[in-house]
């Protein structure tokens, strides 16, 4: 009975390489991502099942589901592999799909979190956003051809690549390779903050500490911000960022440290301490 | 200005592309380097909508969707805060601070869709007991829609109303004091995108490499290009040298000739 061995096709893992960039349309409060990822598993689905077995295929992947969008990618591609086995015969039980995706999201989310949204997407943007504020047309290009060629890859990829190893996958989440990747961009992305921090802020105290007259009949003006300078560049977004940091760990929203800020901006600008 | 028709229906189609990037967070098309590109482009002054999204994407730099947690909706944001600027007659520094309140509005309206799809996730359930695919793929792509119009909508009535002379005097109402101020903050308010995303690596015991980044930048004239090549090379220089991944490499080492190697190139490809 040979003839009767269900296999999946190229062109089913591109449908649903396709579909995954929609993972998140219908997100809810309520499973998240659940209807997102049956959207992305529906050719493999159609492909494999007909019937009664359908019907439970849907149902199994409308559980709760919840992950950084990106490394769904290999949790595709296993699970595709899985329901390849499963619609020939095998004895792989819902329990057992279910748990592969519950049990990876959690780690995978932990790998893909720091790496796109710590360091992927704030590198890019702030590269990008660096050649926006000269008026240039580069700088939104580039962000847009980086970013989505990076991501685009994974997404491909990484459907291939959890097909092609299936439950061996697990091994190596496990390993320290991906602990290695993680630890490797937070690297990255911490010295590009550290950067960001000194580089693009700007700040400038222009009250006047001393005027003294020179010999050759020049002013000398020295500002709160030239002593700043001279002592180290950057020195005030340096502590509002870490007065941020602490705010945040509070649990205060983002928004109203910002008219917070604003606040400030204004109330200095008013008494002339800001320009 | 007033907007033309045609200019309305591309806000209308623009801002449902942003609205879905914003759900989606794929193509990015709800970052303000793309949307008030893009909207720049629709109102004929594209070099005003980079200058804005520019500035705007710094402040928007931490702004992620982690878990369950909901970020300030940077679409709605960049598009309405561009339109006033291009169309309002408004400065960059006024867009920016408009642009902080619409976000908030955006990031409530968001909160409230991603409720109501809830209902498409039930109605998902019914088409499971009948093995409709199709079923599960209009509910999917309808939740995505209700997502599109929570921009678009707003953003058509603030493009259909910007050229009326009751908004126009309004936004000429603001006190240059206020303006100023908001132009002063916003060289700084940038930090609190740059402290959401190090609380996010949550990786306090690597911290001297932001302090190493912060003094580098303070006495050199590198660019960017030359930080992230430099924090690369540091990266893969401290996972080869850090002893916790070394027990594997020795096992490894021992037991075939090549494996130094082929660990190194692994480090090369992270």
């Amino acid at each position: 009975m040979a003839n009767q061995t269900k296999k999946l096709t190229k062109g089913d893992l591109f449908s649903a390489f396709i579909r995954s960039n929609f993972l998140q349309g219908s997100w809810n409060f309520e499973r998240m991502q659940a209807l997102g990822y049956c959207f992305g598993m529906v050719p493999i689905i159609k492909r494999l099942y007909e019937g009664q077995e359908r019907k439970d295929a849907i149902k199994r992947h409308l559980e709760f589901y919840n992950t950084q969008p990106f490394v769904t990618a290999p949790i595709i591609g296993i699970t595709a592999a899985m329901e390849e086995q499963r619609a020939n015969g095998a004895d792989i039980p819902d329990s057992v799909i279910n748990g592969i995706k519950v049990g990876m999201m959690g780690p995978l989310a932990g790998v893909g979190d720091p790496i796109f949204w710590g360091t992927l997407r704030p590198m890019t943007a702030a590269l990008g956003a660096s050649i926006a504020l000269t008026g240039s047309l580069f700088g939104p290009i580039l962000f847009f051809v980086l970013f989505n060629a990076v991501r685009l890859a994974v997404r491909w990829y990484g459907i291939e690549y959890g097909y092609s190893k299936g439950t061996d996958i697990v091994k190596d989440v496990a390993g320290n390779k991906l602990q290695k990747l993680t630890e490797g961009a937070s690297i990255l992305g911490l010295f590009v903050m550290g950067a960001l921090v000194c580089k693009w802020t700007s700040v400038n105290v222009p009250l006047v500490v001393s005027t003294v007259t020179m010999l050759d009949g020049k002013i000398a003006v020295t500002t709160v911000q030239d002593i700043f300078n001279q002592l180290m560049p950057g020195l005030i977004p340096l502590i509002l960022t870490f007065i941020c940091m602490d705010l945040l760990k509070k649990k205060v929203n983002a928004l109203w440290i910002i008219f917070g800020l604003f606040a400030v901006g204004i109330a200095g600008f008013a008494m002339g301490i800001l320009k | 200005m007033e907007l033309s028709t045609l200019q309305i229906v591309a806000v209308f189609l623009m801002s449902c592309i942003c609205g879905m990037g914003s759900i989606l967070d794929e193509f990015q098309t709800h970052r303000p380097l793309i949307a008030c590109t893009l909207t720049g482009l629709i109102l004929g002054d594209m070099t005003t909508g980079i200058i804005i999204g520019g500035t705007l994407e710094m402040i928007a730099l931490g702004w992620m969707n982690i878990g369950a947690a909901v970020a300030p909706d940077a679409a709605l944001a960049s598009v309405i805060s561009t339109i006033l600027v291009i169309a309002g007659n408004q400065s960059i520094g006024a867009g920016i601070a408009i642009a902080m309140p619409l976000a908030a509005a955006g990031q409530v309206l968001t909160i409230i869709v991603r409720t109501i799809t809830i209902f498409f996730q039930h109605k998902a359930d019914d088409y499971a007991r009948e093995g409709n695919l199709t079923g599960i793929d209009i509910c999917h792509l309808l939740a995505l829609f209700i997502q599109a119009l929570r921009i678009s909508i707003p953003a058509v009535l603030v493009a259909m109303f910007v050229g009326t002379g009751a908004v126009q005097s309004l936004l000429a109402a603001i006190p240059p004091v206020i303006t100023g101020g908001l132009q002063v903050a916003g060289g700084f308010i940038v930090v609190v995108g740059y402290a959401m995303v190090i609380n996010m690596m949550g990786a306090k015991y690597l911290m001297p490499f932001f302090f190493l980044g912060f003094v580098f930048a303070a006495f050199t004239n590198f660019n960017l290009v030359a930080f992230g090549v430099i924090g690369l090379v540091m990266a893969i220089v401290y996972i080869q040298l850090n002893p916790k991944y070394q027990a594997t490499t020795a096992v490894a080492a021992t037991a075939g000739g090549n494996a130094n190697n082929n660990d190194l190139d692994d480090d090369l490809d992270d």
